[in-house]
């Protein structure tokens, strides 16, 4: 049974960092298509799409180690929590597929390059917001009876799951333009900068109405933050976050190229953490904790056997590629 | 409403996995394939095994792309739609499924990329090494899904603790009955896919005027499939003696069979009549059924009155997705012989419409792999997990008709909008013609071509005009 506990602690930690590798790789990068579809001009364009040429289909493979390793660490909560998001989810999925078909095809399709353009930028702003619903469904937990999921495949249409949609937009966004000012130069990366202070205003709006609503909607949550002595202990939280948004506003504004993406990427961190301080030990929020819903430890230990050698391969091989296409890129060089 | 929602749901996932499963039917094949010639060319030294593995390479590309999307689809089918077999029965598939998400992952992030990318910038050997290592990855893809699928059809190695499905023996779990013959089977037919597509471009290459390349596809694609059309026979001869013991509703339903007798006819033509359970215009084959299922002329084969109504498969479905299974079988055959005749009268390459056969035949593979499977899969009903599971009772409970009705129709607009594109762009690879394969490699930004399909020529001039 010790064994078994560990385990559990183990695949928490994995299926933690899966999804937060997903949210953080494939986010820059459908920020970027949103902000595809916000820059007009075709040289922009151009470098826009080779900045995350070589790295995106990478980057949304991780959606499928965290959805999988949610179905086999954690069954019960796969089978809870995907019911309920039937339509995010499908949303999601059909505006992936369309957004990487569309990758590949505008190139090779001069005829119909409007139409693609349109299913690229179009398909990462949907994937994007579903996800963001799903995320706001998530925390405002969903209604269960017995081990099934027991609302309507609608109930994701109510304020709070929309509200962190828009948000997720607007930090998608925010990763996007932090990544655009890393990669390019010019012009562009000018107009990143000022794209990346209209998502932080979004994302700082977002995250502040969030903090509200959610210890307000869910008493346990207000307990957690508010009683003492967390109040001491979680303080950091929000004091961090505040400090990181004066940061990358700062970084923003300035001619710091690094900043601005490495201040997101913590802002998303923090913002992780304090969902996880929120829901934690749950998996299926406010009502089955990660060791009712976990499967049983002969199925986590055969899994996880080989998760434990290919794991860090999959790992060592993604910092590799980031390695290998490091730099500056342009529009016009190796397309034509 | 629950159960139309059933109806809905297993129409759903019929849809989205039958498209899904013609690009693995496909890339499998076609992954050893592009081995065979990147090995034939590091031990030869022929530069027209190059140019031909490189035009599939790019074709490979473009059907792994789009079968990856694809699958991403699958395992959230298994949330949205079938939760409470997720649930019942996650502990012991779920490690599976990982293993296949896990293998695919690894192979696309370590050797893919070498293998698209690396001509230049690898040595030949390492270049070999990699094609090697993708054709190992779909192969223990397959390995891995179909381990599932055979848990599904035939379960062991199990332990039921409240309702619920947990593991005791792995190696019974992966290694379940129906397994070594399934996968022999399948892989068999994934490889006689691709080899009718491989043969029918080889003859539209020649028929083009690329002779070279076009005749090594020809006749390497017509040698493996001389071995493997009759091998193919024997596995499915085995499939279904293995399916008669672990699964004799199925085989009772693909040979519409109602009553349990001895001396059993072989019906050709038959439509099943569930309500007076009984077959209509029946045209048949004495003695020849229990030849086939028990290899002596007067084995018992019992007919499906031995199970209630409620535990039998549709059977007209199950009959007819079975000889159009074994229709295009003969089909191949047929065209293998032909083959051989030609050849030996010294006309094979110089009979132009025997090059028109073989290129009308590509897609049969693929029709005969949907046939299989829709066999085997519409054959396990009413269950999910064979005898223990049904399918009614593993669909998500808070699914309502509509709901179905929405995500289906969104699934196929969007499968009928992507698939046609992709096949216009194999088309276009394959008009271009692998004698053109060599000016690749295009010039490079970051690293790395934007696209897989960008290196070819024509495409390439199209985009700059």
């Amino acid at each position: 049974m010790e064994a078994a506990l560990d385990l559990i602690g183990l695949w928490t930690a994995i299926l933690a960092l899966g999804v937060f590798f997903y949210v953080l790789l494939d986010g820059f990068d459908l920020g970027v298509g949103i902000l595809y579809g916000l820059g007009r001009r075709p040289e922009w364009r151009a470098t826009m799409m080779n900045s995350i040429a070589p790295i995106w289909d990478g980057n949304e493979t991780w959606l499928v180690i965290g959805g999988i390793a949610l179905l086999a660490a954690f069954p019960l909560a796969f089978a809870i929590i995907i019911p309920a998001v039937y339509f995010p989810v499908l949303i999601m999925l059909l505006g992936l597929i369309f957004r990487g078909v569309a990758f590949e095809f505008r190139f090779k399709e001069a005829d119909h390059q409007g139409f693609w353009d349109l299913g690229f930028c179009y398909g990462s702003a949907v994937a994007t917001f579903a996800q963001g619903i799903v995320l706001g469904a998530f925390i405002r937990g969903f209604p269960v009876e017995g081990r099934h999921f027991a609302g309507t495949s609608f109930d994701w249409i109510a304020p709070f799951p929309l509200l962190i949609g828009v948000a997720l937009l607007f930090g998608y966004t925010l990763l996007g333009a932090g990544w655009l000012i890393l990669k390019t130069e010019g012009e562009l990366q000018a107009w990143a900068r000022k794209m990346g202070e209209r998502a932080l205003i979004g994302v700082v709006i977002g995250i502040a109405i969030v903090s509200i609503w959610t210890p307000l909607m869910h008493a346990h949550i207000a307990h957690r933050w508010f009683s003492w002595p967390n109040i001491v202990y979680f303080s950091p939280v929000p004091i961090v976050t505040a400090l990181l948004t004066w940061w990358v506003w700062r970084s923003l504004r300035s001619n710091a190229e690094a900043q601005p993406f490495i201040g997101s990427i913590c802002l998303f961190v923090m913002a992780y953490l304090g969902i996880a301080i929120s829901l934690w030990p749950m998996i299926v929020p406010h009502t089955i904790p990660l060791w009712e819903a976990a499967s049983s430890p002969r199925t986590q230990a055969f899994l996880m056997v080989g998760t434990l050698f290919l794991l860090p391969v999959i790992l060592m091989y993604t910092g590799w590629s980031y390695w290998i296409f490091r730099g500056k890129v342009r529009g016009d060089v190796g397309y034509h | 409403m629950e159960s139309e929602a059933l109806l809905l749901s297993r129409l759903q996932f019929a849809w989205v996995v039958a498209w899904h499963i013609l690009l693995p039917a496909f890339t499998v094949g076609l992954a050893s394939y592009i081995a065979v010639l990147e090995g034939l060319h590091l031990f030869t030294g022929r530069s027209v095994y190059v140019r031909v593995s490189q035009f599939w390479i790019r074709i490979f590309a473009v059907s792994f792309g789009l079968g990856v999307v694809t699958g991403i689809v699958m395992p959230f089918q298994f949330g949205t739609n079938w939760s409470r077999f997720s649930d019942v029965a996650g502990d012991v598939i779920s490690p599976l499924l990982a293993y296949e998400g896990l293998t695919a992952f690894f192979l696309e992030a370590a050797f893919l990329g070498v293998l698209l990318f690396g001509r230049n910038r690898v040595p030949p050997s390492i270049h070999f090494v990699a094609a090697l290592m993708v054709a190992a990855g779909t192969l223990f893809s397959t390995f891995w899904i179909l381990a599932v699928n055979s848990w599904m059809q035939t379960p062991t190695g199990h332990e039921m603790i409240n309702g619920r499905f947990f593991p005791r023996d792995w190696f019974e779990i992966i290694f379940s009955p129906s397994f070594p013959y399934r996968l022999a089977h399948t892989v068999t037919a994934f490889y006689v896919t691709t080899g009718f597509v491989v043969l029918g471009v080889g003859a539209y290459t020649m028929r083009r005027g690329q002779t070279e390349e076009g005749r090594v596809m020809f006749t390497m694609a017509g040698l493996l499939l001389t071995v493997l059309v009759p091998l193919q026979v024997i596995i499915g001869d085995l499939h279904g003696l293995n399916t008669r013991d672990h699964q004799p509703a199925k085989l009772a339903a693909i040979e519409a069979i109602w009553e349990t007798q001895s001396r059993v006819p072989l019906a050709l033509f038959a439509i099943p009549d569930p309500e007076v359970e009984r077959n209509r215009a029946v045209i048949e084959i004495p003695l020849a059924g229990s030849l086939v299922l028990t290899h002596s002329l007067d084995g018992t084969v019992r007919g499906l009155k031995e199970w209630p109504k409620e535990d039998r498969p549709p059977v007209a479905i199950v009959f007819w997705a079975f000889r159009i299974m074994v229709g295009i079988g003969l089909e191949m055959a047929g065209i293998i012989l032909l083959g051989w005749i030609l050849h030996w009268r010294g006309r094979l390459f110089t009979t132009p419409s025997f090059q028109r056969l073989c290129e009308f035949a590509m897609p049969t593979g693929f029709i005969a792999v949907l046939a299989g499977w829709t066999t085997t899969e519409v054959g396990r009903q009413p269950w999910t997990v064979y005898g223990l599971m049904r399918t009614a009772e593993s669909v998500t409970p808070s699914l309502t008709a509509l709901d179905v009705t929405i995500s289906l129709a969104l699934y196929v607009v969007i499968y009928l909008l992507v698939y046609p594109m992709a096949l216009l762009f194999i088309v276009r690879i394959v008009r271009a013609g692998p004698a053109q394969a060599e000016a690749l490699d295009v010039p490079i930004s970051s690293g790395r071509p934007r696209g897989p399909v960008d290196a070819l020529p024509g495409v390439a001039s199209e985009r700059s005009h």
